[in-house]
């Protein structure tokens, strides 16, 4: 025990937060612009997943790291944009449509992997590329400081930088201000000649960058191959985190790290003798109780509000009785 | 009237097999892309299922499973309720069997069906969590389900790896399940097992519980419209969280049904992938549970077909599921076929008119 508490302490622990959270914040801002736009989409999963391999083939092939980048982003944006033509083009249900995506993409990605490389459980057959580590001159002397903020992996600092980016976008462009008219009242948005369809579609593509980057940090960065359904959950687990952190990048960021702490908590209950099931359920338990406990404390607000209106309606009748 | 809804029947059909057809010509594309012999395959594919008794029984084995989940999810479905958590439900029914059918004695007639209730008991608690977290804590359905898969699958490996594991097997499996608890096979060159005439009943009895009873009403007008059934004096809530039990203990159930049936210990290494494959048949159902076997029988005739695919040709059995995923996108697109049908309708409109107006 004394040892989990050593390393929840230590430098270590907050690499391994900062590690465990990037795909998780680069897609839940992905998440956090499609949920802005008034598009429930659960299939960034599959986004991920195809971009995890997109990256690992394109990669491999080429022999290039920007060609890889593309590929990976191509086919997580045509996963986005299959989703949109199916829900906002033939009006299909959201759920129905993430779900067929989401199988898709688990399947597609081992169809393709085993077209390629003859192999359907992981591409180490083939040499892929890895995005590199950064290490900012001058900071990475300081002690202990320079430990935490120098040394990881590029996309990690991408994902810090897309929250301001995506706070940015959201809040200070027009482009966002038309992503929240549409989200916040359709109809309204579009009597003012703002095209829904359009700013979702922009909405969407954008969020396949993200989930594009998310997919491919997993398979050329975390790890350094493609395995059959590696994002294992996390897609759905942005989806809690921006759930949670309501419309806005900070607490979605937050809610992301906090997801990424439970699955590095977990890694270091692996020094005591815990069975190691339970470990790899600890990130998906602790989205449910978070879900949960923000659940209850909207409950209480709601409840605090109804008493608000009933003392002012009471005062009200008060007032009334004595006039 | 009731023209114009014979009309919509004729395209719910025709949009199912526009989708299957459509699906079908991708998957002969694809097969074309990655094999040596295009033809050979794509016949196996379609074909094969049908061409030894093995494999035509196979189809019917595994259809029984499919049934279960289906009509599970057809339940959730028209309560409004996304629940996806019928796959975890599944699995762990199917634990909570293996331990009911390793750990109790009993004789072989009781045996089966202690082990069924009691998977099925779990699985309506695995769905039943999601139920909760969404009605008291306005969780978000479609999420808190897909975790609590990934929740009953740790579990459920937790205890097979370690109470019910059998080091003697060799790999990750359980004991041995008793003989009293297997379910007696119907055909001697067949696996088909007795689990088929719960399959049936099920099919029956969720059509009787959607479309006769009060009950299913009251589910239908939950999800239709919840805001209108809470004003009509329905208890929303327990509705929707009854629903979801049940939509679980069908799930859990069909678990301990396919464990007993078609294995002798506890092997799988995963999530079986039924709950989501109920999620589709529903969704090719129409959410009626009438037509689940029909549309288990679809997948589960694909199914066989990619597997002796893969077997004897160079393509892998994944095929199915972007077959799977092309069906289920093209039969939810309202607008695929709509303007067809929209013109259809509107001519038996103008045509119904025109008599009344000789008359």
């Amino acid at each position: 025990m004394e040892s989990v508490l050593g390393y929840i302490f230590s430098t270590e622990f907050i690499i391994a937060i900062l590690r465990m959270s990037t795909p998780l914040i680069l897609c839940s801002m992905g998440v956090l612009l499609v949920r802005n736009s008034g598009v429930v989409c659960i299939a960034f999963e599959s986004m991920m997943l195809a971009a995890a391999l997109g990256g690992v083939l394109g990669s491999a092939y080429s022999r290039s790291l920007l060609v890889g980048l593309l590929c990976g982003i191509a086919l997580s944006v045509l996963f986005a944009m299959l989703f949109g033509f199916f829900v906002l083009v033939l009006k299909a249900n959201n759920m129905l449509v993430s779900l067929a995506l989401n199988t898709l993409g688990s399947g597609g990605t081992v169809f393709i992997l085993f077209a390629f490389t003859g192999d359907r459980g992981s591409s180490t057959s083939i040499q892929s590329l890895q995005f590199p580590t950064v290490n900012i001159p001058v900071i990475q002397d300081i002690p202990i400081l320079g430990n935490i903020l120098s040394g990881h992996n590029i996309l990690t600092y991408v994902a810090l930088v897309s929250v301001p980016v995506v706070y940015l976008i959201l809040m200070k462009s027009p482009l966002g201000l038309r992503i929240r008219a549409v989200g916040e009242n359709k109809n309204a948005a579009e009597s003012l000649g703002t095209s829904a369809m359009k700013t979702q579609f922009v909405a969407l593509f954008i969020a396949g960058i993200f989930a594009g980057l998310a997919g491919m940090y997993m398979s050329m960065a975390y790890v350094s191959a493609f395995t059959q359904d590696m994002i294992a959950g996390r897609g759905f687990i942005a989806i809690a985190a921006q759930n949670l952190g309501g419309f806005m990048p900070i607490p979605t960021l937050i809610w992301s790290l906090v997801f990424g702490a439970s699955n590095a908590i977990a890694n270091a209950f692996q020094a005591i003798n815990m069975p190691p099931e339970f470990l790899q359920m600890f990130p998906y338990f602790s989205t449910v109780l978070g879900l949960m406990l923000v659940g209850m404390s909207i409950n209480q607000q709601e409840k605090k509000k109804a008493a608000e209106i009933e003392e002012k309606s009471k005062l009200a009748d008060a007032c009334e009785g004595n006039g | 009237m009731n023209k114009t809804k014979k009309i919509e029947a004729f395209f719910f059909v025709l949009r199912d097999l526009c989708a299957i057809g459509i699906a079908l010509l991708i998957s002969l594309i694809l097969i074309f892309a990655v094999s040596q012999d295009g033809w050979g395959a794509f016949r196996l594919f379609l074909f094969g299922p049908l061409q030894t008794v093995s494999r035509m029984g196979y189809i019917v084995e595994k259809m029984i499973p499919l049934m279960f989940t289906g009509v599970g999810v057809c339940l959730m479905v028209r309560c409004g309720q996304m629940n996806m958590g019928s796959e975890g439900a599944f699995y762990l029914g199917g634990v909570a069997c293996a331990a009911a059918a390793i750990k109790i004695a009993l004789p072989a007639g009781i045996h089966p069906l202690v082990c069924m209730l009691a998977a099925g008991v779990v699985g309506a608690l695995a769905c039943g969590v999601t139920a909760v977290l969404h009605t008291k804590f306005h969780a978000l359905t479609i999420v808190t389900s897909l975790m609590m898969n990934y929740i009953c699958l740790y579990l459920g490996q937790y205890f097979i790896n370690h109470p019910l594991w059998d080091s003697m097997s060799g790999y990750q499996a359980s004991f041995k399940y008793a003989q009293t608890a297997l379910l007696p096979k119907l055909f001697s060159r067949t696996n088909i097992h007795a689990g088929l005439f719960a399959a049936v009943a099920v099919v029956i009895l969720g059509h009787i519980l959607l479309e006769k009873s009060t009950f299913g009403y009251r589910i239908k007008m939950v999800g239709t419209n919840l805001h209108f059934a809470r004003y009509s004096g329905i208890n929303v809530t327990a509705t929707i969280i009854i629903c979801e039990l049940i939509g679980g203990f069908l799930a859990g159930f069909g678990g301990a049904v396919e464990q007993l049936g078609m294995y002798k210990r506890f092997e799988y290494s995963g999530l079986s992938g039924h709950g989501f494959d109920g999620v589709m048949i529903a969704v090719i159902a129409g959410n009626n549970p009438k037509y689940i076997p029909l549309a288990a029988l679809f997948l589960a005739y694909v199914r066989v077909g990619a597997e002796a695919m893969a077997r004897m040709s160079d393509v892998p059995p994944e095929l199915v599921s972007i077959v799977q995923s092309v069906v289920i996108m093209l039969v939810v697109a309202e607008k695929f076929l709509a303007g067809w049908k929209h013109r259809v309708i509107a001519k038996q409109s103008m045509k119904d008119l025109a008599l009344t107006e000789v008359k």
